[in-house]
């Protein structure tokens, strides 16, 4: 059969999966076990679907197209696989499919609980089928229908701990403002769809609306995709909702739903709109480094750690969003291969976010499942306990902390790089925003690396600072399995940057019509090699050469162990746990500093202090809106006395006005 | 034999730097020595010191994980290799192929990010003091230090270091502002990413006001030796890499006998300079309260931005 057209019965057969997994969580109510043994393999079939679609929709870079017979009568429900969409399909299989090995084990947790398993099997086979749906969809119709489903899906999820108030009240926060996206969605299709004559996107695509309607598109596109995708000031939901979910639900949320609203702002941004335009460019520039900036200082001071994983994720996705402002700027300016480099710096961050916090994830689940506790400062010390969780998180840190010769770091310097092209831009303004961008970028990544080192050095290292870290115990191995397969691709993604760079460049070229240089595997050379390369692959062979040289070359003669002693304790009594610095003392210099960025509230009793560093987007924004709603509901309400005499009056008013109208 | 000769430039020269890094420390100490009114210890004792510790028994905390062992060999190698990067005599230099000034500047944030965790790891108050510290300096060191490499990536066109040295070698001899902002914020960041007086004092071991000795603190024998040869390459990577971008005349453009051979002394020279520099700079000054060092490092980051700036606005009008 030819390579060319498996991409879409593979996709399809990965709905299937999808759907027949939550079929299969349906019977999870009568006989538990059938979530593990039926449920979660068929999730795993999704992925490696989904996975190995992807992958061939990349490498063969040609679309294929359906209709399929479902669907309104005069409106058949059309679905297509090309690149772009490839990438994200690669993204959902790579994650999804270590999700539905660590799944079981994690879940088995639940069996015992009051929380239903069907409600968890039933919604998770949703959820994923909505995303691929998103991902499949052709027309803004099937799209739309896709993107509800897994709005909803996945509202069921995050208040699938229904007990606890604090889920409730994240779970509706995320129902409203997926509501307020979709209705944002869906107007900007309307417009495309206004401008095109016609709800496919092959339609939209070939129609240009002038630039003004153009503009309207992109703006509710942004802010409706954006709220999805965690952008400031949209993000509050975020940090609410992600941690709130199961652990494996968490990483599918952050790792591959983000991704989602991602692929649906390329798809009407860089596909359907056409003509790019310079303000665009400049907009995604200002909010992806405002996103960015304010996500990872708001991360620094989170004590919870999925809470702070979740913030963490709000600061790559302003990356990607800024990366794909210097795409449209590029492309605005007549520079189309640099465009191509900043799209494939963004797609690029895209995959490692996704496996990197995929990682992270899983690993706070292990963490959560082992100690029971969430709090980095109740924790400390698991990398002795944990060992195996513990060396996989560190990887995960360090490849958000985006040091080489991980994966995080490749997608930064191509970040880098194409901003260090600004100066082939005309417009002087421009000229200055770019570097300025690339400023904050450079502040977004030192702190990230503060955000990890504490996430990992306060949380794994160090001695127990309570009872249940002191008890910690390993996880299961399928728990593991799943969390080594995300190091897998980790390491591929780190190492091979050449061949991944040349699987995701399909895309680019679908988007921009060209492609960066490539020079084979090993080397990551995307402009011209004589002004700058990368290789990964040479680097992590010197320091394992060099580690190795040092270690033999130094060990003692006699080759006894090392002596064990107690740590210096300045002649006083020996320190305790308690004395080691908490997650709040390590980051209290960043506090003092970015003091303006922070709502802090403290808490100061006998023997306990207590500080919470929120967001200042709640008092600033939401809640005058939401003051501003309760007047606007006042008002209203005058209007609405329960008086019969009153709603006459109105009818005749109205009936009176229309009439005025019409004649 | 090109190969062998390329591949030869690549070995020597950060092999070099590694064995010159405890000679600069002991040049530097001379001659603050001297400034103080002191004789001073002879040059070599840096040498001395760290072969003794290297003989010496280490001993590891009880609470310390295995990561504590490993960390000292992943910082050092990762000093070392970002040492490879930067030409030293020559700028025929295949190391600046694999990493370039930007990744230079990750490797040295993968150095940090180990050390930082070492320092946390045996659970005491003074290693996760240091850590916090190290922390805070960074936050705005090393997206100064991005930059400087931008302002210079910019007027060259490449991320090269080599690359860079070469432009600038090869370039038309102007004076330009941006480069004068740049020079100014890399010698403070220098300073501060090195750890030496007012932001950091390395002969301090009164707890409360250290942060590089506070994260070394658990460590001894061949642990600490790696550790504190690894702080004495990144002073000296510094020195190499404010001559590299600023200073690159007498690097040898190709492995010829008369130029590779006139590079190291006139390096010397250069860099026997700026450690006169450092020497009066930490004579002079007093160290800072730590709360002043965000001030000091959001100068010298404005001070980068700057150059970056006036860059963009004054020297690329095409």
């Amino acid at each position: 059969m030819n390579p060319a057209a498996l991409s879409l019965p593979l996709a399809e057969a990965a709905v299937l999966a999808a759907l027949a997994s939550a079929a299969a969580g349906l019977v999870a109510a009568r006989w538990p076990r059938a979530l593990s043994w039926l449920a979660f393999p068929l999730l795993g079939l999704a992925g490696a679907c989904a996975l190995a679609a992807g992958i061939d929709a990349l490498w063969c870079g040609a679309a294929q197209t359906a209709t399929l017979p479902l669907g309104l009568p005069w409106l058949p429900w059309q679905i297509a696989v090309d690149p772009l969409s490839g990438v994200f399909l690669l993204i959902l299989g790579a994650v999804l499919l270590p999700v539905a090995v660590y799944g079981p084990g994690y879940a088995r947790e639940f069996r015992n609980g009051r929380d239903s398993l069907a409600h968890l099997g039933v919604f998770t086979g949703l959820f994923v089928a909505g995303m691929l749906g998103v991902l499949l969809a052709a027309d803004a119709f099937l799209f739309m229908v896709a993107w509800e489903l897994m709005s909803l899906a996945s509202y069921f999820l995050v208040c699938f701990q229904h007990e606890h108030a604090d889920n409730r009240r994240a779970a509706f926060l995320y129902l409203l403002l997926a509501h307020v996206a979709g209705l944002l969605i869906l107007l900007s299709f309307g417009v495309l769809a206004a401008a095109g004559g016609g709800f496919s996107f092959a339609a939209m695509r070939a129609a240009h609306p002038d630039a003004l309607w153009a503009a309207i598109a992109f703006a509710l596109a942004l802010a409706g995709f954006g709220a999805k995708a965690g952008l400031a000031p949209l993000h509050v939901w975020l940090p609410e909702a992600h941690p709130a979910a199961p652990s494996h639900i968490s990483a599918l949320l952050s790792a591959v739903m983000l991704k989602v609203a991602l692929y649906g702002f390329l798809r009407v941004v860089f596909d359907l709109i056409g003509a790019p335009q310079w303000g665009f460019g400049v907009t995604l520039v200002i909010v992806g480094a405002a996103s960015a900036v304010l996500g990872v200082l708001l991360a620094l001071q989170q004590s919870d750690l999925k809470r702070l994983l979740a913030y963490s994720s709000i600061e790559n996705m302003g990356i990607i969003f800024l990366a794909l402002g210097l795409a449209q700027i590029f492309q605005a300016a007549g520079h189309p291969t640099l465009a191509a480099l900043a799209l494939l710096a963004a797609l690029y961050q895209a995959l490692n976010h996704a496996l990197l916090k995929g990682l992270l994830f899983l690993g706070a689940g292990a963490v959560l499942h082992g100690a029971h506790v969430r709090s980095l400062d109740r924790l400390g010390g698991l990398l002795r306990r944990m060992p195996r969780t513990g060396w996989m998180f560190l990887i995960g840190c360090l490849g958000m902390a985006a040091v080489p010769p991980l994966n995080g770091f490749v997608s930064e310097w191509l970040t880098f790089q194409a901003a260090l092209q600004a100066w082939q831009l005309h417009d002087s303004l421009l000229r200055i925003l770019v570097p300025l961008a690339a400023a904050a970028l450079a502040l977004t990544a030192a702190l990230a690396a503060t955000v990890f080192v504490r996430a990992f050095g306060v949380g794994f290292l160090g001695r127990a600072r309570s009872r249940s870290a002191r008890h910690a115990h390993e996880v299961s191995g399928g728990m593991l399995a799943g969390q080594a397969l995300l190091v897998v691709g980790i390491a591929v993604a780190a190492l091979l940057p050449g061949s991944v760079l040349g699987l995701l460049a399909r895309a680019a070229v679908q988007l921009t019509g060209h492609a960066p240089a490539a020079s084979g595997w090993l080397w990551l050379t995307p402009l011209d090699p004589a002004s700058a390369s990368y290789a990964p692959l040479p680097i992590l062979a010197v320091l394992l050469v060099v580690g190795a040289l040092g270690v033999t070359l130094l060990r003692p003669h006699r080759g006894a162990p090392v002596r064990r002693a107690d740590p210096w304790d300045c002649g006083f009594a020996p320190p305790t746990p308690q004395m080691q610095y908490s997650a709040a003392g390590f980051a209290q210099p960043q506090r003092r500093v970015f003091a303006p960025a922070y709502a802090l509230h403290e808490e100061a009793g006998v023997d306990r202090y207590e500080l919470t560093a929120s967001d200042r987007t709640w008092g600033r924004l939401y809640r005058p809106l939401g003051a501003l709603t309760d007047r606007a509901a006042d008002l209203a309400r005058r209007a609405q006395a329960g008086h019969v005499r009153r709603y006459l009056a109105w009818s005749l008013i109205t009936l009176l006005v229309l009439l005025w109208i019409v004649s | 034999m090109d190969r062998f000769l390329n591949l030869g430039a690549a070995l020597l020269q950060p092999l070099l730097l590694l064995a010159a890094a405890p000679l600069l420390t002991g040049v530097i100490r001379r001659i603050k020595a001297r400034l103080q009114n002191r004789r001073g210890a002879p040059l070599l004792t840096p040498y001395r010191d760290l072969r003794k510790l290297i003989a010496k028994e280490a001993i590891v905390a009880r609470t310390a994980s295995p990561l504590f062992r490993a960390a000292p060999y992943v910082v050092f190698a990762a000093t070392l290799l970002a040492a490879a990067a930067l030409p030293v005599f020559s700028t025929v230099l295949p190391g600046a192929r694999i990493a370039d000034a930007i990744a230079l500047i990750g490797l040295l944030g993968l150095a940090r990010f180990v050390l930082v965790l070492a320092g946390l790891d045996a659970g005491t108050p003074f290693g996760g003091m240091g850590a916090s510290r190290e922390m805070l300096v960074t936050t705005f060191a090393e997206p100064a230090l991005l930059l400087v490499i931008f302002t210079l990536a910019m007027t060259t066109h490449t991320t090269n270091l080599a690359g860079m040295a070469d432009a600038t070698l090869t370039g038309a001899t102007v004076l330009r502002p941006s480069y004068l902002f740049a020079l100014a914020a890399l010698l403070l960041l220098g300073v501060a990413e090195c750890g030496r007086i007012p932001v950091d004092n390395p002969s301090t071991h009164l707890e409360l006001t250290m942060i590089h000795e506070g994260m070394l603190l658990e460590y001894s024998g061949r642990h600490l030796a790696l550790m504190e040869w690894a702080a004495q390459l990144k002073l000296t990577l510094f020195a190499v890499l404010t001559v590299d971008l600023f200073l690159p005349w007498g690097l040898a453009t190709r492995l010829t006998t008369p130029a590779v051979l006139a590079a190291p002394p006139l390096l010397a020279l250069k860099l026997l300079l700026l450690a006169a520099l450092l020497a009066l700079s930490e004579t002079v000054l007093a160290k800072m309260r730590l709360f002043r060092v965000p001030g000091y490092l959001t100068l010298a980051f404005l001070l980068a931005l700057l150059g970056l700036l006036s860059h963009v606005i004054l020297e690329a009008a095409a």
